[in-house]
């Protein structure tokens, strides 16, 4: 970017009244690969575009269980996201020891943003390279939110960061109104078309994208965070296709409730599947 | 019975017991919570799942015992978070010796027997002292009624000596539901003569399918 007399450090405001070395640091996240959220009033969805280093190497893993109830997904410099997410992981851990009580969502942001917010006015620190989308199901709902190396953090009913991260929040901006309402697997949907718009003509796949959902059943029964096995993916991306050249779905109550009955025998095959192994 | 000021312990007595079979692991203890002469409770479970191949059962002090047991359980979760996959039951025994040395000089109020299945998949039982003296065995029994029973297990089971070579295998060639039906009447002699253990009866049966739970009713007097 441009090079200024005022962003040596991050203790060193400008005149204007912006802290320089922040906002480089928001600049990281916008290099990371995209990463989209959504939910609706029961359940959360996280999804995130894979790229890989080279050919030869794996893809790195952005989606991050945290616990039973909540997990992120990072954009930017994923070593940082990794640190962040173990603190998340014991944060959750010693709330339940303390409480045997699930860490609300809303608090799990704030500690996250907290703990941004000190390297930000620190002059041995440097600020965290990653912004991350936290899900996750508490007391009062699903929630998502975005939490910046600022130590900002909003709540979202959908939103998208990373590289071309545009284009997804573009398609998303069209559609979030009618999220609260949307079954899981509508949401998932729309999370694999927004992640679909940020790959910008590649072909969308099971292994270039990973893809979580936390969440309440209609039944009360709770469906722990966790990514979805790379073949269902890859089925909802075919059906996806399929239904795009077929002519579109008649009204939209019938296809709710269709949609409805099919996720509910989809999310009894997912508990047979074997779970996506998370990442360390 | 006049006590010391300072004696922060107290004995909520309860019996527990594990049997390693081939391809099971039986691991019951008994719902009776009291204190002194008097029954607190007739519905108090002493078992708690640490990982779906690994069961614990203790007697003793309960406050210890509730603290111990959210001790191992928030380490297990950290173990799956770190590696990936549910802490082993061997894994899982080390811990816990560990945990209980680490206050070696003021101890866990808790006798414990930790049961479940290996990687194997054979059937594990580990027994403790109140410090976390531990070892692998075919069966044990800890707790009040532990001296009524541990003589009619080593009867009944007829487990080879750790000290034969080669090494033999401690676990029982009985079949589950013999090894079940073994527990119901040591717990139903031990109910008969101690006075701390009765009530009802929680037995947790882990084998390769899962675990299962069942309860027994006892004599309550």
């Amino acid at each position: 970017m441009f090079r200024n007399q005022y962003d040596t450090d991050v203790t060193t405001w400008s005149p204007a009244g912006r802290l320089f070395q922040v906002e480089y640091a928001m600049e990281a996240v916008k290099q990371g690969s995209a990463c989209v959220g959504l939910r609706s009033r029961t359940h959360a969805v996280l999804a995130a575009a894979n790229k890989a280093a080279s050919e030869l190497s794996s893809h790195q893993r952005k989606v991050f269980r945290v616990a039973d109830h909540a997990g992120v997904a990072l954009a930017g410099l994923t070593a940082d996201g990794r640190v962040l997410s173990r603190f998340l992981r014991s944060e959750c851990i010693n709330h339940a020891f303390v409480y045997d009580a699930p860490l609300p969502v809303s608090r799990l942001a704030l500690r996250l943003a907290d703990k941004a917010q000190v390297c930000t006015q620190r002059s041995w620190k440097r600020p965290y390279g990653v912004g991350l989308l936290v899900a996750g199901l508490d007391e009062s709902g699903a929630h998502l939110y975005y939490n910046c190396p600022s130590g900002n953090y909003f709540e979202y009913q959908a939103f998208a960061i990373g590289s071309r991260s545009q284009a997804a929040k573009t398609f998303l901006e069209r559609r979030f109104e009618g999220y609260n309402d949307y079954t899981p697997d509508q949401l998932i949907r729309d999370a694999l078309s927004a992640i679909k718009e940020t790959l910008q003509g590649e072909k969308l796949t099971s292994s270039n994208c990973t893809v979580a959902i936390v969440g309440r059943k209609d039944d009360g029964t709770v469906e722990p965070f966790e990514s979805i096995d790379g073949k269902k993916i890859q089925e909802i991306i075919d059906s996806m296709e399929a239904a795009e050249e077929a002519p579109p779905p008649p009204a939209a109550a019938p296809a709710a409730g269709a949609g409805a009955a099919e996720s509910s025998s989809m999310q009894e095959e997912d508990k047979g599947t074997d779970a996506v192994p998370m990442d360390i | 019975m006049s006590r010391r000021g300072d004696w922060v312990y107290e004995n909520n007595g309860g019996t527990c017991v594990a049997i390693a079979g081939a391809d099971y692991c039986v691991v019951a203890a008994d719902t009776r919570l009291s204190v002194g002469y008097s029954i607190l409770t007739r519905d108090h479970s002493k078992i708690c799942e640490l990982a779906d191949k690994c069961v614990l059962a203790s007697s003793g002090f309960q406050g210890d015992i509730k603290a111990l047991h959210k001790n191992l359980s928030a380490r297990e979760l950290l173990y799956q978070h770190q590696h990936n996959k549910r802490m082993s039951c061997p894994a899982m025994a080390q811990l816990l010796s560990n945990t209980l040395y680490y206050k070696r000089f003021f101890p866990y109020y808790a006798f414990n027997v930790l049961g479940g299945l290996d990687s194997e998949g054979k059937g594990c039982v580990f027994t403790y002292d109140a410090v976390g003296s531990y070892e692998r065995t075919g069966f044990s029994a800890q707790g009040t009624g532990s001296t009524l029973i541990m003589p009619v297990l080593d009867n009944q089971l007829k487990s080879p000596s750790p000290l034969l070579l080669p090494a033999r295998d401690a676990v029982t060639p009985l079949s589950e539901s013999e090894a079940v039906d073994l527990v119901k009447d040591v717990f139903a002699s031990a109910t008969e003569r101690d006075i701390y253990t009765g009530d009802k009866l929680e037995i947790v049966v882990i084998n390769k399918a899962g675990t299962k739970r069942e309860y027994i009713d006892l004599r309550k007097d």
